[in-house]
């Protein structure tokens, strides 16, 4: 189990520059077409500026995996 | 350290959860009112107030609630718990009754919209404060065998604060003309004010509390923390304990929790077009029947562990979201309903039609407006059909066409049938109780959730640094991943247009992943706090 939890550390590290991807994809194609709020720069600016935080969190959450602090004896 | 008295704990629960209620209420009348608010202060085609009232939305839920975990979490663990929740519970009270209070856009200008943001954004500080104090508060008065049950007493704060809002809103709403409700010093404003007597007397009540006993201990001998956020997030040893919490628990919960009930709530309203009062009574419902819940998963977690409660209930939205959804949508297809041909007006005086015509250029459309009134095995649902005629040429209805003789040859003319949209259904009685039922079970999800939480994360961290450490993740969890869940939603429905139900695949994705790291990495045993060890 130790060693699985070490393995999907890295799945982790991967996730958290994957979603700032799709963030920063998402507010390229989506502001100025059209007039709902995902089509306003404000809330994709709150959103991405919370989100990378939370992102670098992701990944070091992932770090500290594979580095087996959360193994259990 | 000595086994915690039970003694006068319903005194403190009731003062926590009363106040905690409150709270939830305050912040969501804001939003459920939010149509009203609109027009009142941020009136469509002025681009400042459109972007002071995104930034209302948008600012108070996912930046300014983490933001208030921080700072009223340093001074809880700072001053002590009693102190810092009274002043959360006095900003939001007040900041509640002062949005009832300010003259409308059309009154002072743009100074309406901006007192309102200032409102809001304190609302959405003081709610970032308050939850943190009020579960550690109850935790730190309950024995450790005991405190999953006495900590799920706040956990039915959120969801009641969501019934009496619905309720007090609907019960204004019926007691008057919609005209009355809308106007500017109308109906809409009363559930601000009512806050201010809510808030009144549960302060008062709180001031009659003691400061929590373990924390009380701690500052006696000296031990308190000295630089809470420090010792929260630059401690590796209780930094990844954060991580844990976020990741392994409340992201997961924070969906749970907005799908099962505000998107769904948005979903009949917005999408299966479900009559407003009739949404509302099946939400009201399956709340009522839902919430003991909370208190038994609270009381289950004591006696089997917290994680796998937790766990099952986002596993089962993840397994179960899709074929809820998709039984709503297929049994308010009013469309279907009108092509089975056995769909009968209501009553004669249920069809309305009126007649505009235009004239633009050498065209003049005619455009015939139809409200309709339509039974189906008992459903009801308002037909508006738009069907327009245009026609080209040197056209006039008066005299009519059959009038104009040989020239009518000269006039062509082409009829567009408009799309008729099907709105305000409302639901045969089973209908709505097996609505009611589904609506119900997703709460169900939610009380697995969110139930045995509190204790979760109180249990994971130190009392010293207790509000601070569990406060962020647990906004950040909420009011992030949760709050997002109706932008996303509407992001994936744009991007993917032909399926009603893409929007859900981001509640699931996350409580799905949410799962898979808390199955591997939480422990299901009471993870005592190291002063309790």
């Amino acid at each position: 189990m130790n060693q699985i939890k070490k393995i999907m550390g890295f799945i982790w590290m991967l996730i958290a520059p994957v979603v700032i991807f799709f963030l920063i994809n998402g507010a390229v194609q989506n502001i100025g077409h059209g007039t709902k709020d995902i089509n306003k720069p404000i809330p994709w600016i709150i959103i991405i500026s919370i989100f990378t935080p939370i992102c670098i969190g992701l990944m070091i959450f992932g770090f500290y995996a594979v580095k087996g602090e959360y193994k259990r004896d | 350290m000595a086994e915690v008295s039970t003694k006068g704990i319903g005194k403190v629960i009731f003062s926590s959860s009363l106040g905690t209620l409150i709270e939830w209420y305050d912040f969501y009348i804001f939003g459920m009112l939010a149509k009203t608010i609109a027009s009142q202060f941020f009136p469509e085609g002025n681009d400042t107030a459109a972007l002071l009232s995104t930034l209302a939305i948008f600012a108070a839920g996912f930046l300014v609630r983490p933001f208030g975990a921080l700072v009223f979490g340093r001074l809880g663990d700072l001053v002590g718990r009693k102190y810092t929740f009274l002043l959360t519970l006095v900003l939001m009270g007040g900041s509640t009754f002062l949005i009832g209070l300010v003259p409308s856009y059309k009154s002072i200008g743009i100074a309406a919209p901006l007192l309102v943001l200032l409102l809001r954004l304190i609302q959405g500080l003081a709610l970032g404060g308050e939850y943190g104090g009020a579960a550690t508060y109850v935790a730190e008065h309950s024995p450790a065998h005991r405190r999953g049950y006495f900590t799920a007493w706040i956990q039915t704060t959120a969801t009641l604060g969501l019934f009496v809002a619905l309720g007090v809103i609907m019960l204004v709403k019926n007691s008057m003309s919609d005209a009355s409700f809308a106007a500017e010093w109308g109906g809409w404003r009363y559930p601000f004010w009512i806050s201010i007597l809510l808030v009144g007397v549960s302060i008062y009540i709180r001031l009659k509390m003691s400061e929590s006993p373990l924390y009380a201990a701690l500052k006696h001998e000296g031990k308190t923390s000295v630089n809470p956020l420090k010792e929260s997030f630059g401690n590796k040893a209780n930094f990844k304990m954060v991580l844990l919490a976020l990741f392994g628990a409340v992201m997961g919960q924070g969906v749970i929790w907005y799908t099962g009930q505000f998107y769904a709530q948005s979903f009949l309203e917005n999408t299966c077009k479900l009559d407003f009062m009739q949404s509302r009574e099946i939400l009201l419902w399956a709340i009522a029947f839902a919430t003991p819940f909370f208190l038994f998963f609270g009381w289950l977690s004591d006696k089997i562990g917290r994680k796998w409660i937790m766990l099952i209930g986002m596993l089962l939205g993840v397994v179960f979201y899709r074929p809820i959804f998709k039984t709503f949508l297929e049994d308010t297809n009013a469309k279907e309903w009108v092509a089975d041909r056995v769909i009968i007006p209501k009553k004669a005086k249920d069809t309305k039609s009126t007649i505009e015509d235009l004239r633009k250029n050498d065209s003049l459309f005619v455009i015939l407006k139809t409200e309709s009134i339509y039974t189906y095995k008992e459903n009801s649902f308002l037909e508006k059909r738009n069907d327009t005629t245009i026609f080209i040429g040197n056209a006039t209805l008066y005299p009519p066409l059959s009038a104009l003789g040989k020239n009518v040859d000269a006039i062509s003319f082409e009829k567009k049938d408009l799309k008729p949209s099907y709105i305000d259904i409302t639901l045969s009685n089973a209908l709505k109780w097996k609505f009611t039922f589904l609506v119900w079970l997703m709460i169900i999800f939610v009380t697995m959730a969110y139930g045995p939480i509190a204790a979760f994360l109180v249990e994971l961290f130190p009392t010293k640094i207790r509000y601070t450490s569990m406060s962020l993740p647990y906004h950040i969890g909420n009011g992030v991943f949760g709050g997002l869940v109706p932008f996303i939603a509407t992001l994936l429905s744009t991007t993917f247009a032909t399926d009603p139900l893409v929007g859900l695949w981001y509640p699931i994705g996350v409580a799905a992943l949410c799962f898979v790291i808390g199955s591997l990495y939480l422990s299901n045993g009471f993870t005592q706090s190291k002063e309790e060890g």
